[in-house]
């Protein structure tokens, strides 16, 4: 061997470092406000870029590597769950309507994670969470389409699938996921990282990955339960990326804390009110159920956000107020969200049903003060004038929340026996609202929420029917023309799960593996 | 009790979603690439407009002078969609790795003089400030620009560029360690060879059309400069004076803009063959880039190729027309 | 205490993992669940590469863990040896 002294073997942090932050420099033939534009309008104040701590730290080569890795375990799975006709071993046909909603509902958001995270990482002068920003960009993008490719045999074999991104944006209720991840992107790229980075994948996303997940594992959901768990791998990332967003900002100066504090609330706030969705799934639309609503939030919001919000104290960021609310609804939240589903069951690309007597029972069990006394009652009546020929849709359009455009279904915060309304006036015009936390949100932003494009309003302005529409023609039957502007096939996509085509085909499709007709 | 599913024949109700089918003129299966895909982003009933640029949309197509009849018209030939791409990268990932282990085991960097070291490290250490600038531009283009089919690819560029500026980095630390990337920066900041350079990208840096952006960063700038630098200068000139092991290190490169290019190409076919309008725009963009580009690189070619640097900018800028006229676009 | 949380994918690969971890984290509580396992731990939790290479056989890149991760909590500080999660509080 030569003697020539072996070169200093740099550590991780170091390595990163070169790898990383030694590529940025000051510009000087353009300013660097020309450069970077949007980093100083929402009035955060960043001081020293380099006291950004890079909590993850891999560089491409690695990335690739790994995502590789997963990626290649990913599609083996899908492809021989699809190959083995593993639709036909989820518990019932009823679950499958869980992933509709997820297919309609979250991978557009993906998708949009994926150019928000690609105009965030643009935007900031610092090296660190420029990179970060990126490759959770690139991720994004990973999850949108893991998901359409896991989900694609089911479309080929059921209903409620087939235009999950022309729905996406049209759907009355997809319209609250959609305004949701709309908010976070036209915000600047501070709020965007607050909104999603933190609140939503820091504080939020476990509630929606790991029951949703773990609900399809429970399912016999292969293919669902391997793209959930995959993604989940990234999501640890994502998580500390928004953790340390938020100690940056609040560390770089003491002015920025009111900001990101108003931030907090917004967003815990505006990512709950979607999550009503997970509740309904997990309480109702689970065939074999894993945790309740309330289970999962508490462990997931009440002891992990717990401790959260214990650390970020010495920030002076206290627990948002709307978590008071929250706890009130825990109760009522799933039971409230689903019943406007059955009543909706005609509009809307999913099955809806009346829980049988054994999940009546697992909800009696888990919500021990509200169910028997509030809900219970209400199912039993529509179970029985279903039975009697009397299925209720409903065909008038809710009113609308203007903040999170859920229909105003909630109650007030401690009494469940009484809708909870709120309104303001802005510009001489009335804005209707469903909490107190919705209402402050407009307020605190009046002309961005007076922008909303309200699923009810339009309807009624005539802006969702199918080109060439009259709606003054004799028999103009309006349900029927916005159906069909959704690209919603009546009959298929929507209306009860019993008697639906889902049903008939899932258990013709069993009977043949389990009998020699 | 165990069924064996796989037993069962089912006619499937559909091959594909509806939006898909739609493309291909009917329902019948349809590749990852295309699912993956084709109208990914959203186009209707945006409910907020930007804070950031409240004179737009989200997503919306009159950020660019190009008009497409329809931005799904652009096709990645690659036909990457994220699972296909990593992959891909992961066996090139693979040789790199092998290649610097190469190196580094046998010593080869030792062996190269420290005349020739030193070229390869004021050559090549400034670029990583170029790849970081590449990687800033694909970003934006992937956030601004329209359509999936067109954007996609942009976040994949955007990584590659960055895991460009890392292999650099990884090579300046193997053969001049800590200080080779110091004096690189240092050159990319105060040295007069780089100067043009610099300007280049930080004008590119302040783009809003993001077509003319990708045509400045991707098409021109990396166009001329890949050739340039990884397949003339290290491929040639470099393994002439005993430093194949630079081109071992690189290799990376090389085989990434070979296939990058047939993805810019393809894009820029397509692009120029919806209109005259788009002709006549692409072309007046690459023209003005590519001049610029070769401009600011023909001082940093002096640094290996002397006072040939002129000639074989001229001859690499030869090819890079002769490329784009493929593409249908006279230069 | 506030709670540490570390889940990953139950497989052969987070087996030894798993047992690395809660040899070296005898304050750790270890749920096995349907596809997954949580580990639980007040404060503090250290992910050590040394007792993961001595299970497995092999050496191991904690970066590694990357590919079984489902979620975690908790401040990160990450080098070429250990991985530890904690609550600065």
């Amino acid at each position: 061997m030569d003697m020539k002294v072996a070169k200093k073997k740099l550590g991780l942090k170091e390595r990163y470092s070169h790898m990383t932050r030694g590529l940025g420099w000051d510009t000087s033939y353009q300013s660097m406000d020309d450069v970077y534009p949007y980093a100083k309008y929402e009035g955060i104040k960043i001081h020293d870029w380099d006291k950004w701590e890079d909590p993850f730290r891999l560089t491409m080569d690695a990335y690739w590597k790994y995502q590789a890795e997963k990626e290649k375990k990913l599609y083996a799975i899908i492809d021989a769950y699809n190959q083995n006709n593993g639709h036909l071993s989820v518990t019932d046909a009823r679950y499958l309507n869980t992933v509709k909603l997820f297919l309609t509902g979250v991978s557009p958001l993906e998708y949009m994670a994926h150019r928000g995270f690609a105009h965030a990482g643009r935007s900031f002068p610092g090296a660190g969470p420029r990179i970060a920003c990126l490759m959770q960009s690139l991720d994004e993008l990973r999850h949108a389409q893991t998901q359409v490719h896991a989900i694609s045999n089911y479309n080929k074999h059921y209903n409620g699938f087939h235009e999950f991104r022309h729905m996406h944006d049209r759907v009355w209720y997809l319209s609250v996921p959609k305004s949701f991840f709309d908010d976070a992107v036209t915000a600047g790229p501070f709020e965007f990282m607050v909104a999603i980075g933190f609140s939503f994948e820091y504080v939020l996303t476990n509630l929606l990955f790991v029951p949703f997940v773990s609900g399809a594992a429970y399912n016999g959901d292969m293919g669902t339960m391997t793209f959930g768990f995959s993604a989940q791998s990234d999501e640890a990332r994502h998580m500390t990326l928004g953790l340390e967003v938020i100690k940056f900002i609040l560390e770089q100066d003491p002015d920025n804390l009111p900001i990101v504090q108003r931030w907090i609330d917004k967003w815990t706030w505006r990512g709950y009110r979607v999550l009503a969705l997970v509740a309904m799934m997990q309480d109702y639309m689970l065939p074999k159920r894993t945790m309740s609503w309330k289970e999962a939030w508490e462990v997931y919001f009440e002891e992990n956000g717990g401790a959260l919000f214990k650390d970020l104290a010495r920030y002076g960021i206290k627990m948002p107020e709307c978590a008071k609310t929250i706890a009130l609804e825990k109760d009522h939240l799933s039971h409230q969200t689903w019943g406007t589903f059955y009543n909706y069951g005609a509009a809307a690309a999913f099955h809806t049903w009346v829980p049988d007597e054994d999940e009546m029972n697992w909800l009696s069990a888990k919500y021990p003060s509200s169910f028997d006394k509030y809900y219970r009652p209400r199912l039993e009546y529509w179970r029985e004038q279903a039975a009697q020929g009397n299925r209720f849709y409903n065909k008038t359009l809710p009113m609308l929340c203007t903040t999170c455009q859920i229909p105003m279904l909630f109650t007030e915060p401690g009494d469940p026996t009484k809708t909870c309304y709120r309104e303001t006036t802005f510009k001489g015009e009335k804005y209707h609202f469903c909490s107190d936390h919705c209402k402050k949100i407009f307020d605190d932003e009046p002309e961005k929420y007076v922008q909303s494009w309200l699923p009810v309003h339009q309807i009624y302005q005539g802006n969702c029917f199918p080109e060439g529409t009259d709606p003054t023609a004799e028999g103009f039957d309006p349900l029927a023309a916005v159906l069909q502007y959704y690209h919603l096939e009546f009959g298929r996509d929507n209306l009860d799960f019993e008697g639906s085509e889902d049903q008939k085909n899932f258990d013709a499709w069993r009977g043949m593996a389990t009998r020699n007709t | 009790m165990h069924i064996d599913l796989r037993t069962v024949t089912i006619t499937p109700l559909r091959h594909t979603f509806d939006h898909v089918a739609r493309r291909l003129g009917a329902d019948k299966p349809a590749s990852r690439y295309q699912e993956g895909t084709y109208d990914m982003q959203a186009t209707a009933n945006f409910h907020y407009r930007p804070t950031w640029d409240p004179d737009h949309e989200i997503f919306d197509a009159s950020r660019s002078a190009i008009r497409m009849a329809d931005w799904y018209t652009f096709k990645d030939p690659r036909q990457f969609y994220y699972g296909a791409y990593t992959m891909a990268r992961a066996r090139q990932q693979d040789t790199a790795e092998s290649n610097f282990d190469f190196v580094e085991s046998r010593g080869l960097a030792e062996a190269m003089s420290p005349e020739l070291v030193r070229t390869v490290l004021d050559q090549l250490m400034p670029l990583r400030h170029v790849a970081w600038g590449a990687n800033m531009n694909n970003a934006s283009v992937c956030a601004y620009g329209y359509g999936t089919a067109f954007t996609q690819p942009c976040i994949f560029q955007a990584m590659d560029n960055l895991g460009i500026a890392q292999y650099l980095t990884r090579m300046g630390l193997l053969l001049g360690d800590q200080e080779a990337l110091d004096a690189g920066r240092k050159a990319w900041l105060e040295d007069d060879r780089w100067q043009g350079l610099r300007r280049y990208v930080e004008d590119t840096f302040v783009l809003k059309d993001p077509f003319e952006l990708f045509v400045a960063q991707n098409v021109a700038l990396d166009g001329l400069m890949y050739p340039l630098v990884f397949e003339t200068i290290v491929d040639d000139v470099f393994a002439s004076q005993g430093g194949t092991a630079v081109a071992m290190l690189t290799q990376f490169m090389t085989e990434w803009s070979a296939e990058t290019r047939k993805w810019l190409d393809a894009t820029m076919k397509t692009a120029a063959a919806e209109s005259d309008e788009n002709r006549a725009l692409l072309e007046e963009w690459t023209r003005k880039w590519r001049d610029r580009a070769a401009a600011a690189l023909t001082p940093v070619a002096t640094i290996a190729l002397g006072a040939k640097a002129d000639e074989v900018v001229g001859e690499v800028t030869e090819q890079f027309n002769k490329r784009l006229a493929k593409a249908g676009l006279a230069l | 205490m506030p709670n540490i949380m570390l889940v990953l994918q139950a497989n052969e690969e987070t087996r030894p993992i798993v047992e690395a971890v809660a040899e070296d984290n005898p304050h750790a509580r270890v749920d096995h669940q349907p596809a997954m396992v949580k580990i639980d731990a007040e404060d503090r939790l250290a992910i050590r590469r040394e007792s993961i290479e001595e299970k497995l056989g092999r050496p191991f890149d904690l970066q590694e863990l990357h590919i079984n991760l489902i979620t975690l909590s908790g401040h990160i500080d990450e080098t070429d040896d250990e991985f530890v999660l904690s609550w600065n509080n």
